[in-house]
């Protein structure tokens, strides 16, 4: 498709610590398409925001540095692109928000100083007309009396309300990609389907393309179309949200899904997988999911799978998928699965 | 739970905790925050009554309050049949063995400087194992009941993993064979792969050690997994109170209905009607007066804004506290009706 707005191709971002080096993102590609809303899921530490502060250039260097791979954004590089070019993109062609907009907002300005200086940075309009748009948008993102609240500073206002004023700062520029990194996450429930909604509102209403980062798989049902899932830096699977939350291929994505208590029907015991969530560290051999894996077999613990298609635009890391592995393994897994899965 | 007789193991009775708020120059009390205000409920022997609620409804406080670490304003807590909050501090200390309390975060609740030898046996030295050899072989039994070893007893919190550390957390709270453990967000800060772990390992323990919990949590789908009960609180009270099924596939309050409605769901394939309730929670500082959610109800009647509804039942052991279930007459009845509802 020719409407592609983001594509990150092999990216690998690295820290280097005086434990050594963390490699906290390898090899990730990911495509987000105009209107798409993308969803990257994983647990702690699998590399999710290390993904989204690298196309923004954000990653604090040192310790972090972009080692190799493509972040191309409308036919750009950003990895190349000079902080001077980065400074006009952000907030304006791309925006970002963040799990806690607290720090993202300064204490010290009304959220009217901080909306118009956005606005004015990147449009050409008076101060008046900047301040007209912000109450627009404040408006807009269902912030009730605009034209009082635009005076006050971020701490009279709750945790939904700042996040409200976050997503209108973010929009206030039009953005062709929004990337949101966990933006519900501190949220209770029932603001968490507010900002849902809004962002909702604001995908149709304007095209706009969001990256949506979050650990629930919840909101991938929610509010994206494909989703992507990492574990432990490494892009494990993908697909279209329902392809990959109904018919998950990777052993790493069944073991998730099937691990949530689910809010309707019954189950007895929760299925768990085995094991902790391992740090991202250099020189692994084998598959990262393999100490944890039901599935496993001697190839997992020598080599490092690749993405192997598993169907139309979806991919699964797992040898299971690698047609040179013959159908037994293939079989071999789907048998034990439906014994586990009946 | 189903026809047996229910025992009653602790009831909590018009319980109240208002912090006050300082202010001024001489740090005088301006205000109150009422972050528990009147809740009731009774857990029976071997159930576990899972609370639910958005954050700041005093969740908390409730289960602080309940075992005294903090100090309840008002109201009257029970743990088998004998009133604790006029307990003095040795009798209290007695009755801690009964009654333990896990913290969500594993991290903070453990001492950083001490092994876990050391952190478990604390606990057993306080409530009178004084035999050093007695104390390390009940710590590496105990290890052993929550899935870790014997060998990581020499180890350090930091050591350990979040799942691992939250192990130790319930490994010490098992130490002295307790009767009811207040459990205020065990599995929050843990990887879904890993809450899994320790949510079916909670459930074993509350069957090989005929335990009762109290599971205080904010994810409704956790909550409905463990619990054979289930309470809603809004702003320091309990709006709703009943089986787990009867209130997930049957909620009765407007408040319950739309924290359901909003949890998104995992599977695609189910179609909610989605109730956003519009605004925030308002301040505890300064609750609404009258029912204390009528600022968003979607049903909120006159009636609502001016008189407070009570937690009463409406079918057997339903309790709700809304104006669109109960007759003016109940509305007038006393707390009488509450308490011997809800101990039928
Ligand atoms: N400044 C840093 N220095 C060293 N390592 C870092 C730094 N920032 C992140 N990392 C490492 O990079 C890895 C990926 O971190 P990242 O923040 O992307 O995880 P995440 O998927 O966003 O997790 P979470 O769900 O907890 O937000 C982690 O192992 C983390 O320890
Ligand atoms: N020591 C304290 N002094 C003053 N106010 C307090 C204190 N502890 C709690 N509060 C207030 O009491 C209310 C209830 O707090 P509590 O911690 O019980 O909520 P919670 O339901 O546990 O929330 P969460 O889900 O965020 O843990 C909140 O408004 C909180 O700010
Ligand atoms: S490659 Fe092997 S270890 Fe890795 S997920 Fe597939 S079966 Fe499991
Ligand atoms: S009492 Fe009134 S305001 Fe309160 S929940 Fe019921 S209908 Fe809504
Ligand atoms: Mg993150
Ligand atoms: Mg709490």
């Amino acid at each position: 498709m020719s409407d592609i707005v983001l594509e990150i191709k092999d990216l690998s971002t690295h820290f280097f610590t005086d434990r050594g080096e963390v490699p906290a993102v390898e090899q990730v590609s990911i495509r987000v398409h105009k209107g798409e809303v993308v969803g990257i899921v994983g647990e702690s530490g699998c590399g999710k925001s290390v993904t989204s502060l690298s196309i923004m250039q954000l990653v604090p260097n040192p310790p972090g540095k972009i080692v190799s791979g493509e972040i191309n954004f409308k036919g750009e590089n950003l990895a190349l692109a000079t902080e001077k070019r980065m400074k006009k993109i952000r907030g304006n062609e791309i925006s970002m928000i963040f799990q806690e907009p607290m720090t993202s907002l300064n204490p010290l300005f009304t959220i009217g100083n901080q909306m118009i200086e956005a606005i004015r940075i990147h449009q050409k309009v008076s101060k008046k007309e900047a301040r007209e748009k912000s109450i627009e948008m404040l408006k807009i993102v269902g912030i009730p009396r605009a034209e009082a609240i635009i005076d006050e500073y971020p701490h009279q206002l709750s945790g939904g309300m700042r996040q409200r004023i976050m997503i209108a700062m973010s929009m206030s520029c039009d953005p062709e990609l929004l990337i949101a990194d966990e933006p519900t996450t501190a949220l209770d429930v029932t603001i968490q389907a507010q900002i849902l909604e809004l962002m909702r509102t604001l995908n149709h209403e304007k095209d706009t393309a969001i990256l949506f980062i979050t650990h629930d798989l919840g909101v991938v049902a929610d509010i994206c179309d494909r989703v992507v899932v990492m574990y432990s830096g490494q892009v494990v699977e993908e697909g279209t949200k329902r392809e990959v939350l109904k018919d998950p291929k990777h052993p790493y994505s069944k073991g998730l899904i099937r691990s949530i208590p689910k809010l309707h029907g019954r189950e007895e015991k929760l299925y768990s997988i085995p094991g902790t969530v391992p740090k991202p560290k250099m020189d692994r051999i084998g598959c990262r999911f393999a100490p944890r894996c039901e599935f496993a077999f001697e190839r997992c613990f020598e080599e490092n799978p690749q993405l192997y298609p598993t169907g139309e635009g979806r991919f699964s890391r797992c040898f299971l998928y690698d047609k040179s592995e013959g159908d037994k393994t293939i079989d071999a897994a789907t048998n034990k699965e439906a014994t586990i899965g009946g | 739970m189903q026809q047996q007789i229910k025992k009653p193991l602790l009831e909590v009775d018009g319980l109240k905790k208002y912090f006050p708020i300082k202010g001024g120059v001489f740090g005088r009390t301006v205000g109150e925050v009422k972050a528990v205000d009147g809740l009731s409920f009774t857990v029976y022997e071997g159930e576990i009554l899972g609370i639910v609620g958005e954050s700041g409804c005093g969740k908390s406080t409730t289960g602080k309050a309940i075992l005294r670490l903090i100090e309840p304003s008002e109201g009257s807590v029970k743990f088998e049949d004998e009133e604790i909050t006029s307990l003095g501090p040795v009798e209290m200390r007695k009755l801690r063995r009964d009654m333990q309390i896990i913290f969500q975060d594993p991290y903070a609740s453990l001492n950083p400087r001490h092994t876990v030898e050391k952190i478990i046996g604390e606990s057993l030295l306080i409530h009178g194992t004084t035999s050093k050899k007695e104390r390390k072989s009940r710590v590496k039994q105990l290890l052993e009941v929550v899935g870790l070893s014997a060998y990581h007893a020499s180890r350090y919190p930091h050591q350990f993993s979040g799942g691992q550390r939250q192990r130790i957390g319930i490994a010490r709270a098992l130490a002295n064979n307790p009767k009811l453990i207040i459990c205020d967000e065990p599995v929050s800060a843990l990887d879904v792969s890993v809450q899994a772990q320790v949510l079916n390992l909670m459930e074993e323990l509350r069957d090989a050690f005929n335990l009762t919990y109290v599971f205080i949590a904010h994810d409704l789908s956790v909550v409905k997994h463990i619990s054979d009960r289930v309470g809603v609180m809004y702003l320091g009270r309990m709006v709703e109170l009943t089986g787990k099924d009867e209130l997930y596939n049957h909620p009765k309050h407007p408040y319950t209905q739309a924290l359901l409605s909003a949890v998104p769901d995992p599977d695609p394939d189910i179609e909610k009607e989605r109730i956003i309730l519009k605004g925030d929670v308002p301040s505890p500082a300064d609750p609404p007066a009258g029912c204390t959610f009528h600022t968003r109800c979607p049903m909120a009647m006159d009636i609502c804004k001016q008189v407070k509804p009570e937690f009463l039942p409406i079918e057997d052991n339903h309790f709700v506290a809304c104006h669109l279930y109960h007759s003016e007459q109940q509305n007038i009845s006393n707390n009488n009706l509450v308490k011997e509802g809800e101990h039928e």
